[in-house]
């Protein structure tokens, strides 16, 4: 794992990020974790029952009133510390359909000095009467501090370049629902573009290297440092993938290609010589996409940069899926919300307990 | 210590077979036909017996009643009691519930809290005309005004007893039985 995290993140916090919890036992169906940090101490029995619980939330979405009981006197608060649109209106329709409350804080990260204040905000959110926390901050490692504080369930929605697990889990649904088959073993799922930068990379290489794809990684050489070692230390926990810069050997035969934001804000320092030389080798274009299966699915995690990390016909074409990752995103968070309001409440599920 | 885990077969494969017909009989009697009549089950016991339901009648009345299925899970009152998280089995309501008359089956009825959330879910799909109640086994213990139209067998129990119906749909074979459970380990669902 920590040849996954770049050392300047590792320092932001003094070390790797630590582990809060142990991993599950793995012979339950349940969902035993207390917290959603990350996906690499989540089984794939676990990431099945996620699977199933988002199938029972996408029939709740298409009801007349899309809203249930569920959480009914729970409380949510949303602590974002980064910008964001999507995942925070995500987590807020999702909470809300489920009957929660709903409390929304938007601190701009230039407010809070790193450490101390971070675990004084979420005492002060705990006191304030939250029972679960979803959490964006730019620092990687910064939800694992605050589930060392906090009393009640930390839902990770995105920190730093580390982790952004709900997003990995949409994917990794939204694939399931389109592939021939209803599951990814064995199709060859391509990630294309910034992997350094990016926490949508790093867990869905471990949702993914679960269910058993074929998972490559493609982009500049710049982009990609660290992850060659990765791979060939033995991939995610023996799980393996492969790097590469070649875009005609990752994309042919591809049955998925999931293109990345390319993040302007973080491509100082020499990484790209150029948009427009990143666009014209590894954009994602009509042509490009040839190379792949027919029918090969398009996604991408969103805010799209058209026209450079991907053309806007394959952005909006037959074969993507965008906008339904945005819907399903929606589905998988009640999901989450759901089964850790369910482990709070001490339990693991079991076939037997509805009686 | 003896006394406790020995199943007692309370109802046979045949009895239920004949508490179906039966039952069958009496939702046509009360509603004085078919007309605007749906099955629902509640996952998951209630499904298979609203099938069979449905079945009997089709059998006897030549009509076939629409059948649908209802998870209760989100509506649930207890998440925080229940010492094991609800797996979700999915509803499946293809059909309008405005205006029709809903006879819910369900395989116990015990404290009733199932059958309230049952009734909560309902109304957020619409507005039935009326709400009846078909059951296997009314084993008593009420915990809130609710009462079958329709009961299969009426069990004295204890709750300290386990109630269970095995359906051939799930379980490969037909039959209710009782169990007397460990005092340590009765659970507060049902």
């Amino acid at each position: 794992m920590s040849l996954a995290v770049p050392d300047e993140v590792g320092s932001a916090l003094g070390t790797v990020v630590p582990s809060v919890e142990a991993a599950p036992e793995t012979q339950s169906t349940g969902w035993r974790h207390r917290h959603l940090l990350d996906l690499d101490v989540v089984t794939w029995p676990e990431i099945e029952l996620v699977m199933r619980t988002t199938d029972a939330m996408r029939e709740v979405l298409g009801r007349p009133i899309p809203r249930v009981p569920a959480l009914r006197g729970k409380s949510v608060t949303l602590l974002f510390y980064e910008a964001s649109t999507r995942t925070r209106v995500s987590f807020e329709v999702a909470a809300k359909n489920l009957s929660a409350d709903v409390v929304n804080i938007a601190v701009a990260s230039s407010s809070v000095s790193k450490g101390e204040s971070l675990v004084d905000t979420v005492r002060t959110v705990e006191a304030l009467g939250a029972d679960m926390l979803v959490m964006r901050h730019a620092v990687s490692g910064a939800p694992y501090l605050a589930a060392r504080t906090f009393a009640g369930s930390v839902l990770n929605g995105g920190d730093g370049w580390h982790a952004h697990p709900t997003q990995a889990l949409l994917d990794l649904y939204t694939m399931r629902e389109h592939l021939p088959g209803g599951s990814v073993a064995g199709r060859k799922v391509v990630i294309l573009g910034d992997i350094l930068h990016s926490r949508v990379a790093r867990s869905n290489i471990w949702a993914l290297t679960a269910a058993g794809a074929e998972l490559w990684l493609c982009g500049p050489a710049t982009l990609l440092r660290g992850f060659e070692a990765w791979a060939a230390a033995g991939g995610a926990a023996g799980r393996r993938f492969t790097v590469t810069s070649s875009i005609d050997d990752a994309l042919r035969d591809a049955d998925v290609v999931m293109a990345l934001r390319i993040q302007r804000e973080r491509m100082a320092g020499g990484l790209l010589p150029s948009l427009r030389e990143y666009t014209a080798r590894f954009g994602l274009t009509r042509e490009r996409l040839e190379l792949a299966k027919s029918g090969a699915l398009v996604m991408h995690p969103g805010p799209l940069n058209e026209g450079v990390e991907i053309a806007p016909d394959v952005a909006s074409g037959p074969n993507s899926v965008i906008t339904e990752q945005v819907t399903n995103g929606v589905a998988v968070r009640m999901a989450m919300l759901y089964l850790l309001a369910g482990a709070q409440a001490g339990g693991v599920a079991s076939e037997e307990s509805l009686r | 210590m003896s006394s406790f885990g020995q199943p007692r077969l309370i109802m046979t494969a045949d009895e239920i077979r004949r508490a179906v017909v039966r039952i069958s009989h009496e939702i046509v009697e009360k509603q004085a036909g078919t007309e605007g009549l749906v099955l629902i089950g509640i996952q998951r016991r209630g499904v298979p017996l609203a099938r069979r339901l449905a079945g009997a009648i089709a059998e006897h009345e030549g009509v076939e009643i629409p059948v649908g299925a209802l998870d209760i899970t989100f509506y649930r009152d207890d998440l925080s009691l229940i010492a094991q998280q609800p797996v979700v089995k999915g509803t499946a309501l293809p059909f309008d519930l405005n205006g029709r008359t809903i006879v819910l089956a369900d395989d116990v009825l015990y404290t009733g809290r199932t059958i309230r959330a049952a009734m909560d879910a309902l109304v957020d799909f619409g507005r039935p005309q009326a709400i009846r109640l078909a059951v296997l086994v009314d084993r008593g213990h009420r915990e809130l005004p609710i009462r079958a139209d329709h009961v299969g067998k009426n069990v004295p129990t204890s709750r300290e007893e386990l109630v269970r119906v095995h359906l051939v749909e799930i379980d490969e074979e037909d039959g209710v039985d009782i169990e007397r459970l460990e005092p340590a380990t009765v659970g507060v669902a049902g």
